[in-house]
């Protein structure tokens, strides 16, 4: 299990354990964070799963997906360098600690 | 070596209970929650000897087999013939049976021409015309909702965002139909589907040449890729061929099966009205209830296993989609249909990297058409009964007798 921060727009903070394997889109949804909503569900066909990657991260959590930089124009809030959709992250423990910000809104 | 369904036939691994049935007769496409409920009691795969395939509808092992792409290919055909076998009966989808990297490239085209944001601009154009195809209704009263909206509306507003100048309604709905019948067995479904071909096939190629499509459409981005050298101008061809492919039936079939839950859940539709913001939801809990595609195949492409049962290499998987999306473990109370669940990880679209390139659309579509209901019409009731056509892929209604009490 690794250790994932979600800091939502408020500056609420929550930590979840994901299972490594795992993307970080499933694993807020399953564990009722809000402010990423997934709608297609991990198929990279929207952008309702946008994050800002905490910038001690973004080197480590590596380079967008082939296609990622499109579907992210669709994105409701600003894209900045460190904007990934969540559901492209994949948890590995190398990620333990791992801390993302959440945009304020997704739709 | 022997082959049944154009794939090898194998044994099943220990402990994979066997089941004699046929899945694509006719009276189990028509009555399939029964055939779901018993293949989810059998186990998390079954072996089904008629076909020779494994077949599974547990929402967990459905949605592992369809969102591994490595192990469980597309390329070998998301039907029944194994494409390492044999020649299939039309040169393989560039998107829908293919595997990375060459999958990679054509999906990034048609993901960025379907993107929420490329397909905004539809929106005011989509609500036009279901305004007017509902006032139609209202006014008329009584009426036949496939043919009337389900088709109506989707070949009013798809070939023109596409960008097409032809338009043939019959052509273009039962292009998918029979692209969709040729996934299954060589029965009478798929049959009558290969007797289409010469008659569909050669108006559906002529319609999606460049020049017969206009410079402002979303055919248009596809023929731009190929300008930007992204894709070639044969496989742009093959790309914008494949919107009506899966675009035109599916939505129909979308649109029909909404109509069928409305009506029969006067009280969701009360609710509905009352909140026209849960036109979104209540398509996704439409698509999770009713599964316009209710099947498809992967193949393995290595020995592996799920579940703990040992899977070969060449082995065809049926993953019923419609069972996963009907599976208490996952959903608790699956057979209620309550448009605020919010079916979130619904199996409806698929998963995975083939997951539908096409859901902004059929979102946007079924969004408005539901909202203008919402906004036009009282009541829906069932003005005769409704008729289901079975088909080897997808699950759509025949015939829908509808009445439209105006607000
Ligand atoms: C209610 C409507 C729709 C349903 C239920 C539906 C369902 C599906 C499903 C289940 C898949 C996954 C196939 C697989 O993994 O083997 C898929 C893929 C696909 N859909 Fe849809 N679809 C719909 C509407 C559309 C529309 C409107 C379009 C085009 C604009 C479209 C184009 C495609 C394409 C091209 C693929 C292949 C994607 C790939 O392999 O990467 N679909 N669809």
């Amino acid at each position: 299990m690794t250790n994932v921060t979600f800091i939502a727009h408020d500056g609420t903070e929550t930590t979840i354990d994901i299972a490594n394997g795992d993307n970080v889109m499933r694993a807020a949804l399953a564990n009722d964070i809000d402010g990423i909503v997934g709608e297609c569900g991990g198929s990279m066909m929207c952008a309702t799963c946008h994050c800002y990657v905490d910038d001690a991260w973004a080197d480590r959590v590596g380079p967008r997906a082939d296609g990622e930089e499109d579907m992210l124009e669709s994105a409701a809030c600003e894209v900045k360098p460190t904007s990934r959709l969540s559901c492209q992250i994949r948890i590995e423990p190398e990620l333990d600690g791992l801390v993302v910000h959440l945009p304020e809104s997704q739709t | 070596m022997n082959m049944i369904e154009g794939h090898v036939a194998f044994e099943p691994a220990a402990g994979i209970p066997v089941w004699d049935i046929d899945p694509y007769a006719e009276e189990v496409l028509l009555n399939a929650e029964d055939y779901y409920a018993e293949l989810r009691r059998h186990g998390p795969l079954v072996y089904i000897p008629k076909y020779s395939v494994l077949a599974c509808g547990r929402y967990d092992e459905t949605r592992e087999i369809f969102s591994d792409h490595t192990r469980f290919v597309s390329s070998r055909g998301v039907g029944l013939n194994d494409f390492k076998y044999g020649k299939p009966w039309r040169a393989p989808s560039i998107i829908l049976e293919v595997d990375p990297p060459d999958h990679t490239k054509t999906r990034k085209v048609m993901a960025r021409a379907l993107s929420p944001k490329a397909i905004s601009g539809l929106k005011d154009a989509f609500r036009e015309a279901a305004e007017r195809i509902v006032d139609g209704l209202v006014a008329k009263g009584s009426f036949e909702a496939v043919a009337e909206l389900a088709e109506a509306f989707p070949v009013t507003v798809f070939p023109k965002a596409l960008g097409m100048v032809d338009s043939d309604r019959r052509r273009l709905v039962d292009y998918g139909a029979m692209v969709f019948n040729a996934l299954g067995p060589d029965n009478k479904f798929r049959r009558a589907a290969m007797a289409q071909v010469p008659d569909i096939v050669p108006w559906i190629t002529a319609a999606c040449a460049r020049d017969r499509l206009t410079k402002d459409g979303l055919g248009a981005l596809i023929y731009g890729a190929a300008d930007d050298g992204e894709v070639t101008e044969e496989e742009a061809a093959m790309l914008v061929r494949s919107f009506l492919s899966a675009g035109v039936d599916t939505t129909v079939t979308g649109i029909g099966n909404a109509l069928w839950c409305l009506a029969s859940n006067p009280r969701e539709y009360d609710r509905l009205k009352a909140d026209p913001a849960l036109a979104r939801p209540c398509f996704e809990e439409v698509l999770r209830f009713t599964s316009p595609v209710h099947t498809f195949a992967r193949t393995a492409n290595q020995d592996t296993e799920v579940a703990g049962y040992g899977i070969a290499e060449g082995t065809k998987i049926l993953c019923a989609l419609a069972s996963a999306n009907l599976d208490p473990a996952k959903w608790g109370d699956p057979d209620i249909f309550r448009i605020d669940r919010k079916p979130v990880g619904h199996m409806a679209f698929g998963a995975g990297i083939h997951g539908c390139v096409g859901q902004n659309l059929a979102r946007l579509e079924l969004e408005i058409v539901l909202s203008v209901l919402a906004e036009k019409v009282d009541r829906i009731e069932f003005d005769g009964e409704p008729v289901w056509r079975p088909n080897n892929a997808i699950h759509a209604l025949d015939r829908l007798p509808l009445k439209f009490v105006a607000k």
